[in-house]
C-alpha cells in the first residue's frame, strides 16, 4: 500500500532535492533486513502495538511476581545503622564490609556497638540506642610512626629507582634505608589511609593529622616494615625507634636511633621504660607523659608529641611543704619552708610531676593540673 | 558435525580476539573504563557480563525468530532487545538477592551496570544481521563475553601498575587509560585476517 521510501523520494523531489535521496538508507538498521517492495502498514501497526504491549505486560507481571516471591526481609534498623556508619571500608570493625557490620550489630546480640572507630563516639552511642546495647566511652586512639629516621638523619644503603611505594621498595632486599627496621618513607600508609590523615613530609617521614585519624588500622596492616602502631592519643611520649640492631650499628645508620643505653629506664619515675632487644619501649599503661625521658635521652630518640608543654606555676594554696622541690627532676622549684614556693620557668620542662604530688593541688598551668584536681575532688566525694 | 564445530570455534575466536568488541568495535567503553580500575571489580564484572550476555542473546534470538519475523515487525528489534535485557537484568537482580545473598553482595552491583553496556545490544543485532542459528548465536555471545573479560582484565592489571608510576599530571587517570587502550587496540590488529568469516 504505502512505500515509505517512495514517499520520501517524492517529497524530496518536490523541494528539488532529489539528489539527497541517495543518502536514504535502503535497508533496515543494524544488519541486513531485506528491503521489501511495498509493505502493508496497518497490520504492522497492529502487530507491533499488540506485541509491545504484550511484552511489557508479561515482563511487568514476571518482575512483580519475582519481587513478591523472592522478597528478602530486611530489618529496617539495618538501614538506619548503615546510615550512621562511616563507610570507609577500612575493616576496623573486623567485618568484610560496612553492610555486614550493620547486619551483624542488629541481629547478633554479642556484637558490640562501638566497633566502627571512624564513625566516632556519637555514632557509637546512636547505634547502641538503636540496637539496645551499651556503648562504653571509647578513648581516642591514634596511629603513630615508630621511627624518627628522617632523610637528614639516616643513611641509605643504595639508590633505589623503582615504583615509589614502600611495598615495592621492601622487595629489593629490605628497602634502601641502612636501618632495616625503619620507615622507608615512600608513602604506602599515606595512600591506603581512607581519611587522608597521613602525609609524607619533606623529611621523608609520615605525619599523622590527629584530627583526621580514626585509628582504623589500615596503615598498620599496609606498612611492610610494621613500623606503625595504634596507641591511645593521650600517650604522647614515645620511643620512636624499633631497631633491634646493636648500638654501634644503629649509630652508623641513624643519628636518632635507640642505642639501648638504659638511661630512660633508670630515670623514669614510674618505671614505664624498659629496654629489650636493643631498643627501649615505653609501657603505655605506666607512662604518665611527664616528658622527663625526652630531655634525658642522649640520642634524641624519644619523641614528645605534645606540642606545647605549659610550665607550672604555683598559686596561693601553697603551704610550703617542699615536696615539689624534692620531686622536681630539673630542680626548677625553690622556696623557703612554710612560705609560698616559686617555679623557675626557664628550667621547668612541664612534666607535671609536681602537680601530681602536691598535697594541696597548688599548681596551675601544667597539662595535668586540671586532671589532678578533678581526681582529688572525686576522691573527696567518694569518702 | 566437524564443520559445525569448526564454525562455532571460529565464531568464538572471531568475536573474542579478531573482532574484539572493545578493541576493534570500540563498544562498551563506559563500563570498560569504569570497572577496570581494580582487578577484583574487573573479574566480577566479566563473570556477570558473560552470564547475562549469553542468556539475553538466547532470549533475544528466540523472540526475534519465532515472534517478530512471522509478524513482520523486525523493525522493532532495537526496542525489543533492550527491553529483554532490562527485564532480564532486573529479574536476575531480584532472584539473586534471595537465592544467593553472598553472590549478590559480590556481583549484584554489576548487574545494573550491564544494561548500560553497548555490547549487550550489539550482539543480538549482529546475530540478526548475520542470520546465525541458535547455537551460533550462543557461541558468538560467549565469544563476546570472553573478549570483553579479556579486555577488562588486561586493562585492570595495567592500570593497577600505572597508578604507582610517575605519570604527568594532565594524563593521570582516564586520559592515560585511553592512551593505553589505543595501544592495546593497535596490538590487537595483529589478529586481523586470522579468521575470515
Amino acid at each position: 500500500m504505502y512505500d515509505i521510501h517512495r514517499i520520501v523520494c517524492d517529497i524530496l523531489e518536490l523541494f528539488r532535492l532529489a539528489d539527497l535521496a541517495q543518502i536514504l538508507p535502503q535497508v533496515g538498521v543494524g544488519g541486513e533486513i531485506e528491503a521489501k517492495e511495498s509493505i502493508d502498514v496497518w497490520p504492522l501497526i497492529e502487530y507491533s502495538l499488540i506485541f509491545l504491549a504484550g511484552m511489557g505486560g508479561l515482563f511487568g507481571f514476571v518482575l512483580a511476581f519475582a519481587a513478591k516471591k523472592f522478597a528478602v526481609e530486611i530489618d529496617p534498623r539495618v538501614e538506619q545503622v548503615n546510615d550512621l556508619l562511616a563507610h570507609a571500608h577500612c575493616g576496623a570493625c573486623g567485618y568484610a564490609g560496612c553492610e555486614q557490620y550493620a547486619e551483624a550489630v542488629v541481629n547478633d546480640p554479642s556484637v558490640p556497638a562501638t566497633l566502627c572507630t571512624p564513625a566516632g563516639e556519637r555514632a557509637a552511642r546512636k547505634i547502641a540506642e538503636l540496637t539496645g546495647k551499651k556503648a562504653e566511652a571509647l578513648e581516642k586512639k591514634i596511629a603513630r610512626v615508630m621511627c624518627g629516621g628522617s632523610l637528614s638523619k639516616t643513611v641509605k644503603r643504595y639508590t633505589y629507582e623503582g615504583i615509589p611505594d614502600c611495598r615495592a621498595a621492601v622487595l629489593t632486599g629490605g628497602g634502601d634505608k641502612a636501618c632495616i627496621y625503619g620507615c622507608l618513607g615512600y608513602g604506602t600508609c599515606s595512600r591506603v589511609c581512607p581519611f587522608e590523615a597521613i602525609k609524607i613530609c619533606e623529611d621523608g617521614l609520615p605525619h599523622i593529622d590527629p584530627d583526621k585519624c580514626t585509628a582504623c588500622g589500615m596503615c598498620v596492616t599496609a606498612c611492610p616494615k610494621k613500623v606503625m602502631e595504634i596507641l591511645p592519643a593521650s600517650k604522647a611520649v614515645l620511643v620512636a625507634c624499633r631497631s633491634k640492631d646493636k648500638a654501634a650499628f644503629t649509630r652508623k645508620s641513624c643519628t636518632v636511633g635507640c642505642i639501648a643505653c638504659g638511661i630512660c629506664e633508670k630515670i623514669c619515675p614510674f618505671d614505664a621504660a624498659a629496654v629489650t632487644n636493643n631498643f627501649s619501649k615505653i609501657d603505655p599503661e605506666k607512662c604518665r607523659i611527664c616528658g622527663l625521658c625526652v630531655s634525658k635521652c642522649p640520642a634524641g630518640t624519644i619523641e614528645d608529641f605534645m606540642t606545647t608543654r605549659a610550665k607550672a606555676t604555683i598559686n596561693d594554696a601553697c603551704i610550703g611543704c617542699g615536696i615539689c622541690v624534692k620531686i622536681c627532676p630539673v630542680d626548677a622549684i625553690a622556696g623557703e619552708p612554710k612560705k609560698k614556693h616559686a617555679v623557675d620557668p626557664a628550667k621547668c620542662i612541664g612534666c607535671g610531676l609536681c602537680a601530681a604530688k602536691c598535697p594541696v593541688q597548688a599548681f596551675d598551668g601544667v597539662f595535668n593540673a586540671e586532671q589532678v584536681r578533678a581526681a582529688k575532688k572525686k576522691l573527696k566525694e567518694a569518702s | 558435525m566437524g564443520a559445525e564445530l569448526t564454525k562455532l570455534f571460529e565464531l568464538v575466536i572471531s568475536s573474542s580476539l579478531v573482532n574484539n568488541f572493545v578493541f576493534t568495535w570500540f563498544l562498551g567503553l563506559c563500563i570498560y573504563f569504569g570497572v577496570s580500575k581494580k582487578m577484583e571489580t574487573a573479574i566480577g564484572m566479566s563473570v556477570t557480563f558473560t552470564a547475562v550476555m549469553m542468556i539475553s542473546a538466547a532470549v533475544s534470538w528466540l523472540v526475534f525468530n519465532y515472534i517478530m519475523v512471522p509478524l513482520g515487525i523486525e523493525f522493532l528489534m532495537i526496542i525489543v532487545f533492550i527491553g529483554v535485557v532490562a527485564g532480564l537484568v532486573q529479574g536476575s537482580d531480584t532472584i539473586m538477592r534471595k537465592v544467593s545473598p553472598v553472590l549478590y553482595h559480590k556481583l549484584g552491583i554489576y548487574l545494573a551496570l550491564i544494561s548500560t553496556n553497548c555490547i549487550i545490544l550489539a550482539v543480538p543485532l549482529m546475530n540478526v544481521g548475520n542470520h546465525y542459528n541458535f547455537i551460533e548465536s550462543m557461541a558468538f555471545a560467549l565469544g563476546s563475553g570472553l573478549g570483553f573479560s579479556l579486555a577488562m582484565i588486561i586493562m585492570a592489571s595495567i592500570r593497577e601498575k600505572i597508578e604507582l608510576a610517575d605519570v604527568p599530571a594532565p594524563f593521570r587517570g582516564l586520559p592515560m587509560a585511553f592512551i593505553i587502550s589505543g595501544m592495546i587496540a593497535l596490538a590487537f590488529t595483529g589478529f586481523s585476517g586470522l579468521i575470515t568469516l
